[in-house]
């Protein structure tokens, strides 16, 4: 997260405590999860998410704390000077395995999801592939019935393989404000759902997408991605800036092949912090949508736009604004650059006027 | 901006004037909702009750086109109540004498007149952004797309100037720029009185300095605006132009005005990604690649200077803007276009911008750096005029309140306003061909308090035209109080409902922006 400036950069460490056997230093309001972390301690986590207010719901970061009569949620416990912390003792591993079992058990499919379907989406997986949990040993009941009804062509509400963690209701609470999501009822009768149990569209629900990202089970899914589930080859990610407003948030793109398939919210993006909006989230696809022009055009003697070659577009073009410049002067040549594409394409753009007229004809599509 | 996004989880008061942020902007409106929940004051002040305005602390409902007489008012009420911030006043500002005495005249019962916001709402509003300890402003076109926009810009720079509220953390005069890289677009110097880096075009020393750069002379008096050029295209004047990206027809005023300065051209050539209505006009259309297929530099609305990257091919022939342009004046025989990549373009315009002086093509990559950038080494500025204006002193300056170049009348006896939609963008060129976004949104609404409806004899969900001294439109019904009695609401995001045929009444003297904000409108039920 980017929010080391407020706890590493300025500040000093308080105290140290004593992590598996190491003095380790921290910081004021650190958590042991939190300190750990900058020792790849490697406790795991699954109702966590650095952005939210600690929940201490899982248990599954349990550690043991030198003069406590049980094992404490890390997640949850601030760190004080003089602490002594044991993260990997075989006591909390196996407590964890445990743990593990009865989360798997409530969710049998859950070892395989598609990584298309959410950013955490694999956490549940992995935890079950670190503990070898198959998820048989309390097989039976399960929390959470999975949403057909809701049609929405972004948010797969797929319950039956949430584990209750509410990360979902949490983003949305804290991150978003907009309290789309709520809990119903307890125990194995809990079911993620919104105000009046209706479809997102018809709560507050402004589909950032953020529940789904956060969601370490898939229960909630990216129904846009998901629709390349079934296109061979690895995920690939590459890192870029939302198209669309000003505030500039980071995504990394995911493409399978040449396909661009969806896009994930940066964790680490300095103007979004993870977040995104509906339209950075999931209104992508115009990149490889059938309208897009495939050639260039000129208009023909009959009045006509004809494909042309790039030659041909260039040269007519070319000549046209030079023909213009020569017979009637250098301020009859005027130029809009775009403010959505690039700088290079607007630093050309102005330079082009600039050197080419010697006139400073040129604007960009902030006046309207 | 002057302060960066960080800074909006920071202020104890945050002032919003038209910016309907949680639509146009809402990954940062998330974080006036986290400051919000932390405690902080919010005043929304804007003609339509946004959702915004519904978590506000003050909603303050001002008539269209008087947010000047709403900030004098505001002014005032901090002068007379002490709450100005006089060490600040003497070290870093000048003009105060003549702007105290000029405020006088501007009591909250005389903006309640012309603003229709009671007079004690404006005392309440200056009372708490003026007793702040860390007052923030955040405003968009709501505030700029005016005949007065620069005024209204000048008027909230004086409230932050007298309660000193600029170059601190969680304070600052904060414009939220609307498209993703209009910031980089003047940066880069696609404006007619600035070189890259905002460097005048009037000054001598700058066109010495861009002679040696490029080796040509350019012109010491400023260029045209895009709205005098289309002016001077109707005229007959300007023959030949480029547009880039951008579908003017649909999202420029008066469309009428607009397609004839078009068509009245001897040479249109649009780079795009699609044959937009604009497009359909051209002599020459050439196909760009998109975001995704392109790797390059964007600017943020808070200077931030970040990398975009390319992940698929481009579509089918269609080439980056950097080379079709360079081609063109190749072509032309103009020297200084053998670009071989994005880096060698981005590169130069570092070398020749003072405010990117320090960064250059790797340094992007990193996201880290707010311009200005001035020098090698330089850690960029996260936050503007911490210890001096550019200027030198800041300047208050005098403003006086001006009627819209159109106001209502009998004949077009209702206030229309536009703006855009959460789902859409622009002219819906890139959202409206994205899968799902039409469930959310599948078509233009008129917003129209429910009280006008009945009273206009409008139906919820029927249509209706709107009609303006330009022009008229078709669109449907929606009521909602969003919009008060007397004003409705439209976006400009459906080419089915153009209404920028309607709008186009006047444009700021001094940058010529359009008073998109306001255009009286008779509307009829069909
Ligand atoms: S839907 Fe996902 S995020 Fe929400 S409570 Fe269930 S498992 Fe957790
Ligand atoms: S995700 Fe939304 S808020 Fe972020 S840059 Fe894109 S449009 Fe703006
Ligand atoms: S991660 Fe600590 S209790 Fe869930």
């Amino acid at each position: 997260m980017n929010r080391t400036d407020d706890k590493t950069e300025n500040k000093q460490p308080v105290g140290t405590i004593n992590l598996d056997g190491a003095e380790v230093p921290f910081y004021y309001g650190e958590t042991i999860y939190q300190v750990s972390q900058r020792y790849q301690s490697n406790i795991p986590t699954l109702c966590y998410d650095d952005r939210l207010e600690a929940f201490g719901g899982c248990r599954l970061c349990i550690v043991e704390l030198e003069g406590a009569r049980n094992p404490v949620a890390s997640c949850t416990t601030v760190a004080v000077p003089g602490m002594v912390v044991r993260s990997k003792t075989k006591a909390v591993e196996k407590h964890r395995k445990v743990l593990t079992e009865l989360v798997v058990s409530e969710n049998p499919r859950g070892a395989k999801i598609d990584p298309l379907r959410g950013l955490a989406s694999q956490e549940l997986g992995e935890l079950a592939a670190r503990y070898q949990v198959k998820g048989d040993r309390f097989a039976g009941k399960q929390s959470g019935t999975t949403n057909t009804a809701d049609d929405n062509p972004f948010i797969l509400r797929d319950y039956d393989h949430c584990i209750s963690c509410y990360r979902c209701v949490r983003v949305c609470a804290e991150q978003e404000g907009d309290f789309a999501i709520s809990v119903m009822n307890r125990g194995f009768a809990t079911q993620i759902t919104t105000e009046f149990n209706q479809t997102l569209s018809e709560s507050a629900c402004t589909f950032c997408g953020q529940c789904v990202q956060t969601c370490p089970t898939g229960a909630l899914g990216d129904r846009k991605a998901m629709r390349a589930e079934s296109l061979p080859g690895p995920i690939e990610t590459t890192r870029s800036i939302c198209p669309y407003c000003g505030v500039g948030c980071s995504v990394d793109l995911m493409t399978k092949g040449d396909k661009l398939v969806g896009i994930r919210p940066a964790m680490d993006g300095p103007a979004n912090e993870g977040a995104l909006c509906v339209k950075g989230q999931y209104a992508f696809d115009f990149v490889q949508h059938p309208d897009r022009l495939d050639t260039p055009m000129v208009r023909n003697d009959a009045g006509q736009l004809v494909a042309a070659s790039w030659d041909q577009a260039l040269d007519r073009a070319a000549a046209g604004f030079a023909r213009i410049r020569d017979k009637y002067g250098r301020h009859r040549v005027y130029a809009v650059a775009s403010g959505r594409a690039p700088h290079e394409s607007a630093y050309t753009i102005q330079k082009w006027i600039r050197t080419g007229f010697g006139s400073n004809y040129v604007d960009n599509c902030s006046r309207a | 901006m002057s302060n960066p996004l960080r800074d909006m989880e920071k202020p104890d008061v945050i002032f919003c004037i038209g910016t309907n942020m949680t639509e146009c902007h809402p990954v940062a409106a998330t974080r006036i909702k986290k400051a919000v929940h932390r405690g902080a004051k919010l005043i929304v002040a804007d003609p339509r009750k946004i959702t915004l305005a519904e978590i506000a602390d003050l909603y303050l409902p001002l008539t269209v086109g008087t947010d000047a007489a709403l900030l004098a008012a505001m002014a005032h009420v901090v002068h007379r109540e002490g709450l100005i911030d006089q060490a600040f006043i003497d070290a870093r500002t000048e003009g105060s004498e003549a702007f105290f005495e000029h405020l006088q005249q501007f009591t909250p019962r005389w903006a309640e007149d012309i603003c229709g916001v009671p007079a004690a709402d404006i005392e309440r509003a200056a009372l708490l952004y003026g007793r702040a300890s860390a007052a923030a402003i955040y405003y968009t076109l709501g505030v700029t797309e005016h005949i007065c926009g620069v005024d209204n810009v000048q008027s909230l720079c004086n409230l932050a100037l007298m309660t000193g509220n600029i170059g601190r953390e969680g304070t600052g005069i904060n414009p939220m720029r609307g498209q993703n890289n209009i910031q980089g677009a003047g940066d880069s110097g696609a404006l007619p009185n600035n070189y890259p880096g905002f460097q005048p075009v009037t000054d001598p020393a700058n066109q010495a300095k861009f002679e040696r750069a490029w080796g040509r002379k350019v012109d010491l008096e400023k260029g045209i605006t895009k709205v005098r050029a289309l002016d001077q295209a109707v005229a007959g004047k300007i023959k030949g132009m480029l547009i880039c990206g951008e579908n003017t027809l649909l999202s420029d005023p008066d469309r009428a005005h607009c397609e004839k300065a078009l068509k009245n051209l001897e040479q249109l050539v649009v780079i795009d990604l699609f044959l937009t209505e604009t497009a359909q006009l051209a002599d020459v259309v050439l196909p760009a690649s998109a975001w995704a297929e392109t790797d390059g530099v964007f600017t943020n609305t808070e200077r931030r200077i970040q990398r975009v990257r390319q992940a698929v091919k481009p579509r089918g022939q269609a080439r980056p803007e950097w080379w079709i342009v360079s081609q063109i004046a190749r072509r032309m025989g103009i020297s200084g276009f053998d670009f071989e990549s994005p880096k060698d373009v981005f590169n130069e315009l570092c070398s020749v911008s003072t405010l990117y002086h320090g960064v250059d093509w790797d340094r992007a990559a990193t996201g880290a750096y707010h311009w200005p950038v001035p020098y090698d080494g330089h850690p960029g500025t996260p936050r503007l005029h911490e210890d001096e204006f550019p200027i030198g002193r800041g300047k208050f300056k005098l403003i006086t309140y001006r009627d819209p170049a159109e106001t209502i009348d009998e004949s077009y006896p209702v206030w229309l306003t536009t703006g855009r939609r959460l789902q859409h963008y622009h002219t819906a060129t890139m959202t409206g061909r994205s899968v799902g976004i039409d469930y959310l949104l599948p078509e233009e609404i008129l917003e129209v308090n429910p009280t006008d409806v009945q009273s206009w004899g409008l139906k919820d969900g029927g249509l209706c035209r709107l009609s303006s001294a330009r022009g008229s439109v078709d669109v449907r019904v929606k009521a909602t109080d969003r919009s008060p009695p007397g004003t409705v609401f439209c976006s400009f995001s459906f080419g089915d409902v153009p209404v920028n045929k309607l709008t186009g009444s006047g444009y700021d003297p001094t940058t010529d922006t359009a008073e998109l904000k306001v255009c009286p409108v008779r509307v009829d039920p069909l």
